[in-house]
């Protein structure tokens, strides 16, 4: 019998697949109690080090025509079609589900990407437009992204959910995620670093949600949190900590409607008098 | 030659010049010119606002039915406004048709007028179109009937087409014509002009080439001495002032008719050009009736009773 | 003789001013206690007493809001936006009341509470009239519910503009309302609540409790209250945001602004001096996206610096209530010694000073129209928010350069763009880390423009469709 060659988990940040620079990893286990996996436990500073590669990148991704953002998004769901099964394996380990379950997670997922995809050449119509206001005034509204937007994410599903939403709208992104998802999340971040993503738009940090949400939610230079996939009793406390920068912090329990997109985008409104 | 040491009268130097003037925004120029309208001045100040308009009222009379007996009537009306009160100072001029000039001058000189210049309007007014023979000889002919103020029109088809030099030409050729025998107002037609920024390129243009006051219309064309059209006309003598050290005159023509609308216009001038340009040697008001108003709100001030119609003469 | 303005002062005699209020609860004015003075800040005269609420008087107001609200909210929209109607026909009808009100108790001149705040107001309340049969199409689902309770608190700088902002859009949706007026400022807010009363509005709806921060502070953590709705400092507004940590109140706050007014070298030059005239020197500069920042590219900075002073020199400084002011009293002490402050800083950081000669009324408080030059992005007067007549003059030298300038700041609120080059316009406002951006013109508001800021200025968006959703709970 041929001996597995298994994978060495990391972080992905700014396009690379880097350790932590803590040296720190925790252990996975499956349903049996059998070693799976030692993903990364990451620091403080690799969320710090993440945030300046989202920020590095966020003009750049804001500036792209949303058509551009959609086909990557489009691109990202192709992708991770072609290693379903790895994904859905995965899964059914890490998040101790059974493979039923599990694929249909993990299409979910993959048809969440699609769905993203499609709503980023549109949001400027539907919450956007012009308004009349009374006087010789061109002046429109439409929504841009905040900019730097941490997320926390406890499934496969939960981080398709969590950055699809952040990113469709123009924000880069830095991902905590915790426990068994670490596996299959890795996974497809190698699936969006094959996805002509930019390097930076989308960083992904394993480890405890505990230890790195509170330095997400008092980090100045993020500006949105989205706390989906905190536990209700242990959100108050990084909603005060983020009000040091008036970070936009939402959760949303109550499943995806574009409003998740929206909830990381402002308004901008525009005047311009009208003459010759 | 150079003009002012800012261009040479070259089609390609007043490209230039006036190309790179800054643009105007119409909503902000209507807006500031809005809110200078709201301004209302004292009640001591009023009577000295009112009088002053008077003196820069240039009264006048542009009909193909003018007469002499029409022409005379206006002169009469303009060195005495108010009959029965001698205090009310004379008007900035008479305004004629150039066959009208000589019955003008006459007559004023008659009646004790001499310091009342006649102002013609010249060059094929009102439109402009006719040879440059015919514009000089119209010139000359209002110059020798003893005008001292001439009021041209500028050709609009040749600013609308971009002929700079064409227009900046004919206006250097006729202030050569006026000589120190007459002062040069040029009128644009600012309503065919339309925009703002062609107000300013002209004004420029104008001033440039030689005029001693820039006028917005003839009367003719409606709208005319719009508050944002003398607004922009004074921010370039402003500007000119500031460049050349040289004081134009703006004159307003059209469309102002009672006293507020004049005052307004005075109000323009203080906050824009500065109190410097409030005196008839540097504005005018191209107008008829609104003399009567000026004498009714006078009136009004002097008595304290609101006025008549029929207590204020309608020559 | 020379040409003068007259004080053309506008008659206080349509106003009366009560010599003690209490407040507005239920209905019904009520007694207050613990009175403190309100003055006409042009002349320090005290225009009459506000009482001081505390706990006792919110828990009524909230009470009887939370009791209103039951039925209020179940009016048919249609119903909800008749009130409104009335209410915007009855401010109309007494606007000129309003206007002279207003400036009495604010300080700002005649002529912006009669043209701007008054009129605004009105169609503060005509717009979300309109809107109240409409939530099905605000674009959060059928049938979207209100929160309950608002708790509103308003600054000083636009009382009854601010007062229309938050009203309006929590009557039409269906919320009531529990509002707290600056301390400095309670006067219009308690004739808006005859104006409640004249149009008939169910008692409760429309609840005033004036104070001061403390008043405030115990509204903003009444556990009756489901919405709160806050204008003023970005630190009060963090204050807000820790404080309803763990509660299930929703905020819109509307704070802070260091707003960056960019002038290009192509710019319409009289009109942008009019801009830059317009971003500062409105109200006083108590303007939260005021266009405190000037940044002029190098090559025009001269040239326009003359310009701009020459104007400033035009600007008439004195009685609030003459038609012809432009630039009236500040509105407190407090916020006198606060700009003295900071224009202390700036001298003493190196930038120049430079004001007109004016002279300045010896009662009341005033501070003449100001401009910082050779300042950059290291100063404090180029960083905080001063909210007073004081400019502050930067130079650029790109495009890119201008943007990097105006967004470098924790603020987000507006900025002005000056160019006659529509691309150079476009290409800035997507840039701008802005959430009012005006080209070529500079505070300008309309209810039908959404209006609020990135970042540290605020959370949400007041007007339009975008802050009517403020006020409603999405529907899926």
């Amino acid at each position: 019998m041929r001996l597995d060659v298994k994978k060495t988990y990391k972080l992905y940040i700014n396009g690379a697949f880097p350790r932590s620079e803590s040296g720190r990893v925790f252990e996975i286990k499956n349903n049996k109690g059998e070693f799976i996996a030692n993903p990364c436990l990451a620091s403080r500073k690799d969320l710090r080090d993440a945030v300046v590669a989202a920020r590095a990148a966020q003009v750049g991704w804001a500036k792209s025509t949303a058509y551009l953002r959609g086909q990557i998004l489009y691109r990202i769901a192709e992708m991770a079609e072609g290693r379903k099964d790895q994904l859905i394996a995965e899964v059914s380990a890490g998040e101790k589900v059974n493979k039923a379950a599990a694929t249909k997670l993990v299409e979910a997922a993959i048809d969440r990407w699609v769905w993203y995809a499609g709503w980023s050449d549109k949001l400027s119509s539907i919450y956007g437009g012009t308004n009349q206001v009374s006087g010789p005034y061109y002046n429109f509204t439409i929504p841009e992204p905040q900019g730097v937007v941490a997320v926390t994410a406890d499934s496969l599903l939960s981080f398709v959910e969590s950055v699809g939403a952040a990113v469709c709208g123009g924000n880069t992104v830095i991902a905590l995620v915790t426990g068994g998802a670490s596996i299959p999340v890795m996974t497809f971040a190698e699936v969006i670093a094959t996805s002509d993503v930019p390097n930076g738009v989308i960083n992904v940090l394993t480890g405890s949600l505990d230890e790195l949400a509170p330095w997400a939610a008092s980090h100045m230079d993020i500006d949105g949190l989205d706390i989906t996939a905190i536990n209700a009793k242990k959100r108050n406390e990084l909603i005060a900590a983020g009000a040091e920068n008036l970070k936009r912090i939402h959760a949303f329990d109550k499943g995806v409607t574009p409003t998740r997109i929206i909830s990381f985008m402002e308004a901008k409104t525009v005047w311009h008098p009208i003459g010759v | 030659m150079s003009f002012y040491g800012l261009v040479d009268g070259s089609e390609s130097s007043l490209k230039n010049f006036l190309n790179k003037l800054p643009g105007v925004d119409q909503v902000g120029a209507e807006s500031r010119a809005a809110t200078l309208g709201t301004r209302s001045i004292k009640t001591t100040s009023k009577k000295w606002a009112i009088e002053t308009a008077i003196s820069m009222v240039d009264l006048t009379t542009l009909e193909g039915a003018d007469t002499p007996g029409k022409v005379r009537a206006l002169c009469n009306k303009a060195v005495r406004p108010d009959p029965s009160d001698p205090t009310v100072p004379s008007v900035g001029a008479v305004c004629v048709y150039n066959d009208m000039v000589q019955i003008a001058r006459t007559h004023l000189d008659e009646i004790g007028g001499k310091h009342v210049p006649v102002a013609a309007v010249s060059t094929a007014f009102p439109s402009g179109r006719a040879s440059m023979e015919v514009k000089i000889q119209d010139t000359q002919d209002a110059i020798d009937a003893g005008a001292q103020e001439i009021d041209m029109v500028i050709d609009r088809g040749a600013f609308l087409a971009g002929k700079y030099g064409l227009v900046f030409d004919e206006i250097v050729k006729i202030k050569e014509i006026c000589g120190d025998k007459a002062h040069l107002k040029v009128i644009f037609e600012t309503g065919e002009l339309v925009t703002y920024d062609n107000v300013r390129k002209v004004s420029y243009l104008a001033m440039l080439a030689g005029a001693d006051f820039i006028k917005t219309s003839t009367g003719k064309v409606a709208p005319a001495a719009t508050p944002p059209v003398v607004l922009v006309m004074l921010e370039a003598v402003r500007d000119f002032y500031a460049m050349t050290n040289q004081r134009i005159g703006v004159k307003p023509a059209g469309g102002i008719r009672n006293t507020k609308d004049a005052i307004k216009q005075l109000v323009l001038v203080n906050e824009t050009a500065g109190p410097d340009w409030l005196t008839p040697k540097l504005f005018r008001i191209g107008a008829s009736a609104l003399l009567n108003d000026l004498l009714m709100q006078r009136m009004k001030l002097t008595t304290g009773y609101y006025a008549s119609p029929n207590y204020v003469t309608i020559d | 003789m020379t040409f003068e303005y007259s004080p053309a002062p506008e008659s206080k005699s349509i106003v009366k001013i009560a010599p003690q209020y209490g407040h507005f609860i239920n209905g019904d004015f009520v007694n207050g206690k613990n009175h403190f003075p309100t003055i006409n800040p042009a002349t320090e005269e005290v225009l009459s007493q506000i009482s001081l609420g505390g706990k006792t008087d919110l828990d009524k107001a909230v009470t009887a809001a939370t009791k209103a609200f039951s039925k209020w909210s179940k009016l048919t929209g249609a119903e909800r936006g008749k009130y409104l109607y009335r209410i915007a026909r009855i401010l109309q009808e007494r606007a000129r009341e309003f206007a002279v009100l207003e400036t009495l108790d604010n300080g700002k001149p005649i002529r912006e509470t009669r043209d701007i705040d008054i009129p605004l107001v009105a169609a503060h309340f005509f717009y979300h009239a309109g809107w109240a049969d409409k939530l099905d199409f605000a674009g959060l689902g059928k049938s979207p519910k209100p929160y309950g309770v608002a708790g509103q608190i308003i600054p000083w700088n636009f009382p009854l503009l601010m007062l229309a902002w938050k009203v309006a859009p929590a009557l039409a949706t269906g919320n009531a309302v529990v509002l707290k007026p600056a301390e400095s400022t309670s006067l219009t807010a308690l004739l808006f609540a005859e104006v409640c009363q004249q149009a008939e509005l169910p008692a409760g709806v429309v609840n005033i409790v004036t104070g001061d921060g403390s008043t405030g502070s115990t509204l903003v953590n009444h556990p009756g209250i489901n919405k709160i709705a806050f204008t003023g400092s970005t630190e009060v507004g963090k204050k807000i945001a820790r404080a309803i940590a763990g509660t299930n109140k929703k905020a819109t706050l509307e704070l802070g602004g260091k707003g960056a007014n960019i002038v290009f070298e192509d710019a319409p030059i009289d009109e942008t001096v009019e801009g830059i005239i317009a971003g500062i020197y409105f109200n006083q500069g108590h303007v939260c996206c005021a266009g405190s920042r000037l940044l002029l590219q190098e090559n025009i900075a001269d040239e326009l610096l003359v310009k701009l002073k020459k104007r400033i020199g035009k600007i008439r400084v004195g009685d609030p209530l003459d038609k012809n002011t432009d630039l009236g009293a500040i509105n407190s002490k407090e916020q006198l010694i606060k700009i003295k402050e900071l224009a202390k800083v700036g001298e003493a950081e190196g930038a120049e000073r430079w004001s007109p000669k004016c002279d300045l009324p010896a009662k009341g408080f005033w501070y003449p129209p100001t401009i910082f030059t050779d300042v950059t992005q290291a100063h404090r007067i180029a960083r905080e928010e001063i909210f007073g007549p004081v400019l502050s003059v930067l130079t650029f030298r790109t495009p890119q350069e201008a943007i990097e300038k105006a967004n470098n700041t924790p603020y987000g609120l507006s900025a002005g763009i000056w160019t006659e080059k529509g691309s150079r316009i476009l290409w800035a406002a997507q840039h701008l880390k802005a959430g009012v951006i005006w080209a070529n013109t500079f505070n300008k508001f309309d209810p039908a423009s959404p209006f609020g800021g990135y970042k540290e200025s605020g959370w949400g968006r007041e007007g339009g469709r975008h802050g009517l959703a403020a006020y409603l709970k999405e529907n899926n």
